[in-house]
């Protein structure tokens, strides 16, 4: 089941069209990557997720009905462009912006606790947020958006200005909230990220959606045939391979070689690999999927022209 | 509606909790009460006897001028530059030389000192002079004798009865009411409405306002901070309220002996209402007027002064025109603060706003003060953005509740509705809009926008 359906969304501005015609669907219980280049309109379509704006054309399904104003409780949102009030304590805030979101103010002090602790910042609770390191503010902001256990979760570049350590954190956090049974909207730069989390995506680019779907899906349809084959016994003969075969990269090491080759196989390795067998000892062969950064590039590039 | 409760409160909370506001708050009615205590002080505690030496080459004012508590005065009979010299070793304070002339070329009269006189100094010396000089003239010319002249000296307070309720009124009471009432509106609108607009202007450069707007809608969000604002407003002005009669009450009781040391004293010098002249500042003298009922047989008058006023309605009124005044600016200062992404840019925004706020007080203070049931009061207090000052400055003179307050009210509620249905339009657009210079046409697009 769908947790939100985007159906044909369309957002005009004065002199410009942010969104055309876009349909999405969220899968519950996954993590959806949403991609797109600078200015295509992801964050237009977020903020009509979570009814900052509305659309012109198309509605939002929330759980298979239209969307309500009431479901903005089961949505928490962490913005691009973070902030907190700079000169509230930390945990007041976080009482306060809890209490907007629907919880009691128990309830949210009792998790607030439990969250400041697993992320070692229990101390900052008196302090102003404008004492706080920057990487501290983003914890507290992460934690205050997740603190209700929303249906759906929206992260806009939740790992920009984290160090590496709370990267990985935050990584391990967003995946346990996923297997938790929240539902998770990402959207992001980092490809990487993209491939480590997201079960499924949408690109956007020009207001348009250009791709969508299972990640895994969406590198195998645009793989190109090339291969990483680990060989030794070539004792500087020449490799002799298929006609339609190059190969793209060597790397030579104590008698082992590692090559990428690519060729038009029509993704039927195996004559690659016979012919290979009668020259050389094969230790590895393998088919490289595009990454998702590939991926991007190619389908935006593609959809310019 | 919680929602709203909770931004209310936030609002309300982090305001008070100011040391800004606890400095003010103090500070303001020590301020106020100043304004009462500092001249019953400065009256009550004289300066030391100052001795003026007389030197009168015309004869007619020896032994005439009044000493009083702050002046005594020696006549001589030195020629002018022997007392000029002689007056640093002597405790003399100045030399007031009065030149030969005759009754019909009154010349100047010279005062010499070492240190400057005070104005009242100078300002008593100047009425006495020129009252000595009357008198004679009145007895040597014309004849009449200091009895005559006693006796045709009167004392007129103009009493205005209202013919319906055959109360009395003063217009100096109204005249002081309705010029407080007009400018704690004023000050109260712009001091408010300016932090409203900062208030907005926080949220978005902190770029928290996403995230509340992920929670609430903005509109909430807009009346929420307006709400919470007025209501650290009203407090910081009840307290005002209660802390200014709390100062002058300890302090008159206190200081009870001089204060009516300072109440019977006739002598003008030691009159703080007459230290400067009332004319010159376009004031009615209300201190004269009070002052000439009090010492009227009809002392029962001054009892009258004060229930002649409609306090219940002019307490009402205030409330209504200072809250709603409040609202109807606050929405368009919310706007402003949404459309600009720092402080500094909001001049251009800021004046077709403040304008009608300082044309009312302006033309309030001058205009309608004076003539509080002309055509032009009566236009300027009907209209919602000049109503609440030029009204509160008309209610303490008398309106018509029918034709004037009800319809004037009515229509600042439908101005404040309207600029705040104005205002939700441009702010919502606004507070997610960044890194652009908004101009007018701008805006008035953004009043265009589905939500």
């Amino acid at each position: 089941m769908n947790l939100i359906q985007v159906e044909n969304v369309t957002k005009r501005f004065s002199g410009h069209t942010a969104l055309e015609g876009v349909s999405i669907a969220v899968p519950e219980k996954s993590i959806f990557g949403l991609l797109g280049p600078n200015g295509a309109g992801k964050t237009t379509l977020i903020r009509i997720i979570n009814m900052i704006t509305a659309p012109d054309e198309g509605h939002i399904l929330f759980a298979g009905r239209n969307i309500q104003p009431d479901d903005i409780d089961q949505i928490g949102y962490l913005p691009e462009e973070r902030g907190l009030y700079k000169k509230m304590k930390v945990g007041e805030q976080s009482l306060y912006l809890a209490q907007l979101k629907g919880m009691s103010r128990n309830e949210a002090h009792a998790r607030l606790k439990v969250w400041f602790e697993k992320f070692d910042i229990g101390e900052w609770w008196n302090k102003k947020v404008e004492e706080l390191s920057k990487g501290m503010q983003q914890k507290v902001q992460f934690i205050i958006t997740v603190l209700h256990q929303p249906k759906l979760l929206i992260f806009d570049e939740p790992f920009s200005g984290f160090d590496p350590i709370n990267v990985n954190l935050l990584k391990e956090e967003i995946l346990r909230l996923r297997d938790n049974g929240s539902t998770i909207i990402f959207s992001t730069h980092n490809m990487s990220s993209v491939e480590e989390l997201c079960d499924n995506i949408a690109l956007i680019n020009r207001s348009r959606k250009i791709l969508e779907g299972n990640v895994m899906d969406i590198r195998k349809k645009h793989r190109s045939d090339t291969y990483e084959v680990e060989i030794s016994g070539l004792n500087n003969m020449n490799l002799v391979l298929p006609p339609s075969c190059q190969v793209l990269e060597k790397v030579e090491s104590e008698g082992h070689s590692v090559l990428k080759i690519h060729g038009f196989l029509n993704h039927k390795p195996n004559e690659l690999l016979a012919q290979l067998i009668r020259q050389v000892d094969v230790h590895a062969f393998r088919e490289i999927l595009p990454t998702m950064n590939d991926v991007f590039i190619a389908t935006v590039n593609a959809a310019e022209k | 509606m919680k929602k709203v409760w909770l931004i209310i409160q936030r609002e309300y909370l982090t305001r008070v909790r100011k040391t800004s506001f606890v400095v003010m708050t103090f500070l303001g009615p020590i301020l106020m009460a100043s304004v009462w205590i500092v001249p019953l002080l400065l009256a009550s505690r004289s300066e030391g006897t100052k001795i003026i030496e007389v030197l009168d080459e015309t004869g007619l004012f020896f032994e005439e001028f009044k000493e009083t508590d702050d002046a005594k005065f020696l006549y001589i009979t030195d020629d002018l530059q022997t007392a000029k010299e002689n007056l640093g070793k002597s405790e003399s304070f100045a030399i007031l030389y009065i030149p030969k002339s005759s009754y019909a070329t009154p010349k100047a009269f010279y005062l010499y000192s070492y240190k400057k006189p005070g104005l009242s100094l100078k300002m008593y010396l100047q009425e006495s002079a020129n009252k000595i000089l009357e008198n004679k003239k009145l007895q040597d010319v014309y004849g009449i004798d200091e009895q005559t002249l006693a006796s045709v000296k009167s004392n007129i307070s103009l009493v205005v009865e209202d013919i319906e309720t055959s109360k009395k009124s003063y217009t100096e009471i109204s005249w002081a009411l309705g010029f407080i009432g007009g400018m704690l509106i004023y000050f109260f609108i712009f001091m408010y409405g300016a932090q409203v607009m900062r208030g907005v202007i926080e949220e978005k450069t902190s770029r928290i306002i996403e995230v509340i707007v992920s929670s609430v809608k903005p509109i909430q969000l807009m009346l929420g901070k307006i709400v919470g604002i007025a209501m650290v407003g009203l407090t910081q002005f009840l307290l005002w309220i209660v802390l200014t009669l709390g100062i002058v009450t300890a302090f008159t009781a206190i200081y009870a002996d001089q204060i009516d040391k300072y109440k019977m004293g006739e002598q003008p010098m030691s009159n703080p209402g007459q230290l400067f002249p009332s004319d010159a500042m376009g004031m009615p003298d209300t201190q004269q007027g009070l002052e000439a009922l009090g010492s009227d047989e009809n002392v029962g008058q001054i009892i009258d002064v004060f229930f002649s006023i409609n306090y219940g309605l002019i307490i009402f009124t205030f409330l209504f025109f200072f809250v709603g005044g409040y609202l109807l600016y606050a929405a368009l200062f919310a706007a402003i603060g949404s459309a600009v992404d720092n402080e500094a840019d909001t001049q251009q925004f800021m004046l077709p706003v403040t304008i009608p706020l300082i044309f009312s007080i302006i033309i309030g203070l001058s205009f309608v003060l004076n003539n509080p049931d002309g055509s032009v009061a009566y236009w300027l207090s009907l209209f919602p953005l000049t109503s609440p000052i030029i009204m509160m400055i008309r209610v303490p003179f008398g309106v018509n509740i029918y034709t004037d307050l009800i319809p004037s009210m009515v229509l600042l509620v439908l101005g404040f509705l309207g600029t705040t249905w104005i205002a939700a339009k441009i702010y919502r657009t606004g507070i997610l809009m960044y890194g652009k210079k908004v101009s007018y046409k701008e805006l008035w697009k953004w009043l265009t926008y589905k939500p």
